[in-house]
């Protein structure tokens, strides 16, 4: 505990910024939802044969779970892409349920015999509104806002996963390198964030001090605000991006302070949630540039037939990224190909070292591996094609991040995992030999947008001057800097940096 | 007497089941007060929603003032109609002052003058404005929140004064003590009213004329003396046996 309080400590810059982040991505969202439904409440309650389909199709968004609306949402124009942006439509679409929902069953419910006394009065529609119908719904409304904005500050943290900042950042870094003092300086920091909001917007709607609701609503128009601000991003900067694991992290960390020494200003938007995502974002211009695996860029990007000639892969890769407006630059030094890992124990027992020996224990054996594997077109079922491998078990899903430590806890006895990772050597792990040479080469390759090398001076320059510059036990040392030993991927890359420059 | 309110034949129907008034007819004559009495279901409180229009006839007319309703602007209909339910109808977020003075607020009056108005009607129905101006309607006995329902329904001082079934909700005492003080202000202000109740004894307190509506008609029309004396044969007879102690 005093273990995380210190960690917490070391970070409270950064943190510090994420919380703004967070509640201001939060916040806006909120104002946006409470300024739609709102309204549309007022409005259902006036025409009352829209209010079920309505309110159906709120609740029928609401289900749509977060990832996926994410999902959806990128590849549309303007609202799309990743940051910010789709992050804070994807909080309006969950938030605006619990306003409309509310405003529409607090106006209904106010007391019909109130309500004509008001008409009976002589008030006009909108002074039965106004003076009577929202005066008495507001407890309902408020809680409605209320409600949203707590789904909106939890919802925000899986926004970190488009690269939308917050404190999720934390948590899914925290994943990517099965670091659990991230995950609660992320997670811990939100609960915070949503209990104390709960609790602030409960006094709101329960005074009648007109001081106390200014300065609230002062501070959510603030923070609205430093959302908007932080929308337009004004400095020409180079956005570096990465993919959700630890080396992907790394070599983002490497690129940026790369440029950052060369004086190249840099927005880091890490931990996107997979090659897809990262490949739209460039085409899509939310991110200059990222580091990508030759292979994977042949067979799960571009769909092409399987190679394993590593010059012929660069060769075609190189070719369909130019025609697509992007660049490859020259390779880091390694590959980083996928690896079937096991425990030693079972590798001495089974006597296990190829991938075909597998045959031998396919009836028993428990797999792991992360959800891209079972779906890329050089993944799971080719290569138990490939080696005519039939497991018995369907293997289980999970994060890249935990698949280790689900292994050393026996959960699983096979995981997939890269060559390169740290953790394998650290843990005595066994990787088993590609002895059918079923995966392609994975040469770590930086892709740029080309309109971007011509934007920034220099940029072209700083990536070169990392070509050749990483080997595989170079690497694999760096990921288990972060790995193993639980250091910051920033500070272990900007060691690094430092070494080579 | 010209009529102030004229009912003449008047259908109202809802969605099934036989008409709630049929063919209909009601004058009530200025500065009378008429005690419209029947059991529930007889078409009483959709007549008096007739008149200030919170529901439309299917067939015949409703005149106020000499005017047919429909002809008239409905805010400036409402507010020559002062209109009393049970309990008072106050808006429970505003305060006494706030509740009386509200139609006066919304006609544009400057604040002195509603504020004036208020304590003039507060001491009318016997609250003392200093004591209950800041108070609101749940820190208030059932009995005082009719009186500021009345305060209210008075504000912009309106010819006419509606009440549905004012004094339902009180005990005895209260309610007898009310019901006298509320005909002598109806009668002292030279207000027309009508009242419904399905209390005998009430209507002959208050009314000066008695109608007794039974099923959506009107079985019988007189003073409360003739009524008491000679009820109409069949349902007006059996309804005045049911409500007079043995």
């Amino acid at each position: 505990m005093t273990d995380l309080l210190a960690f917490i400590a070391e970070r409270r810059d950064e943190l510090g910024r994420l919380v703004v982040e967070h509640l201001a991505m939060s916040a806006l969202a909120t104002l946006i939802a409470a300024a739609i439904g709102l309204p549309l409440g007022i409005l259902l309650t006036r025409r009352e044969r829209f209010a079920a389909p309505a309110l159906a199709l709120a609740n029928v968004v609401q289900t749509i779970p977060s990832l996926a609306l994410f999902g959806l949402l990128i590849p549309l124009p303007l609202v799309g892409g990743i940051g910010p942006r789709p992050a804070i439509l994807a909080l309006i679409l969950y938030a605006v349920l619990p306003v409309l929902r509310n405003t529409y069953d607090g106006i209904r419910g106010v007391d019909p015999a109130l309500r004509e006394a008001a008409e009976a009065l002589g008030l006009r529609p909108m002074e039965r509104l106004r003076l009577i119908e929202l005066p008495l719904a507001m407890p309902v409304i408020l809680g409605g806002v209320r409600l949203a904005a707590v789904l909106s500050i939890g919802t925000a943290t899986i926004a970190a996963a488009v690269g939308a900042g917050g404190l999720g950042t934390y948590v899914l870094r925290g994943i990517a390198t099965v670091d659990t003092r991230l995950i609660l300086a992320g997670a811990i920091p939100a609960a915070f964030l949503a209990v104390l909001v709960d609790a602030a917007l409960g006094r709101l709607a329960r005074s009648r001090s007109p001081l106390r609701t200014g300065l609230i609503l002062i501070l959510v128009g603030a923070l609205s605000a430093a959302a908007l601000v932080d929308l337009r991003s004004p400095v020409p900067r180079v956005v570096v991006g990465s993919k959700n694991f630890t080396e992907s992290v790394l070599l983002g960390e490497i690129v940026a302070a790369t440029l950052e020494t060369r004086g190249i200003a840099v927005d880091r938007r890490f931990n996107l949630g997979g090659a897809w995502l990262c490949h739209r974002a460039l085409l899509a211009g939310d991110l200059d540039v990222y580091v990508e695996y030759s292979g994977t860029a042949l067979m799960d990007i571009f769909k092409r037939p399987k190679e394993t000639d590593r010059a012929t892969v660069l060769a075609i890769v190189g070719a369909e990224y130019q025609k697509v407006g992007l660049a490859v630059l020259p390779p880091l030094g390694y590959e980083n190909n996928f690896a079937l890992v096991i425990r030693k124990e079972d590798a001495s027992r089974f006597s296990l070292s190829r991938i075909s020996d597998l045959v031998k224990v396919q009836d028993r054996l428990r797999l792991g591996m992360f959800g891209e594997f079972l779906e890329r077109s050089d993944g799971f079922r080719g290569l138990t094609a490939a080696y005519g491998l039939a497991f018995a078990k369907p293997p289980s899903e999970m994060d890249l991040g935990l698949l280790y430590q689900a292994l050393e806890k026996k959960l699983v006895d096979l995981a997939v995992g890269s060559t390169t990772d740290g953790l394998i050597a650290a843990r005595g792990f066994v990787v088993l030999e590609d002895d059918q040479r079923y995966f392609p080469p994975y040469d770590a390759i930086p892709v740029a947008r080309r309109a971007a090398l011509a934007e920034h001076a220099g940029l072209a320059e700083a990536l070169q001057s990392l070509a050749g510059r990483i080997d595989a036990p170079t690497i694999q040392r760096l990921n288990h800097e972060v790995d193993g030993r639980r250091r910051d991927p920033r500070d272990v890359a900007a060691e690094f940096v430092k070494t080579l420059f | 007497m010209p009529a102030l309110v004229d009912l003449r034949d008047v259908t109202k129907r809802f969605a099934s089941g036989p008409p709630v008034l049929d063919r209909a007819s009601l004058d009530v004559p200025e500065g009378s007060i008429l005690a419209l009495l029947g059991a529930s279901g007889s078409g009483k409180t959709t007549a008096l929603r007739l008149i200030n229009r919170l529901a439309q006839p299917d067939e015949g007319l409703v005149l106020v003032l000499g005017k047919p309703v429909e002809a008239w602007d409905l805010i400036e209909l409402r507010r020559k109609i002062g209109y009393v339910i049970q309990e008072g109808g106050l808006f429970p977020h505003f305060d006494v002052a706030r509740n009386v003075g509200l139609v006066p607020e919304r006609m544009g009056w400057s604040e002195a003058k509603v504020s004036r108005r208020v304590r003039e009607l507060l001491t009318l129905v016997g609250l003392d404005p200093a004591a209950f101006e800041r108070r609101f309607p749940r820190e208030l006995s059932g009995g005082q929140r009719q009186r500021v329902g009345l305060a209210r329904a008075l504000a912009a001082d309106p010819p006419l004064l509606l009440f549905d079934e004012p004094f339902g909700a009180l005990d005895p005492i209260t309610r007898r003590r009310l019901q006298d003080e509320f005909r002598g202000l109806v009668k002292r202000l030279g207000k027309t009213a009508i009242v419904v109740t399905h209390d005998l004894a009430e209507a002959c307190r208050v009314a000066d004329e008695i109608a007794v509506l039974h099923e959506g008609r009107v079985a019988q029309r007189a003073t409360p003396k003739a009524l008491l004396k000679e009820p109409a044969e069949g349902y007006v007879a059996s309804f005045v046996a049911a409500s007079t102690p043995e």
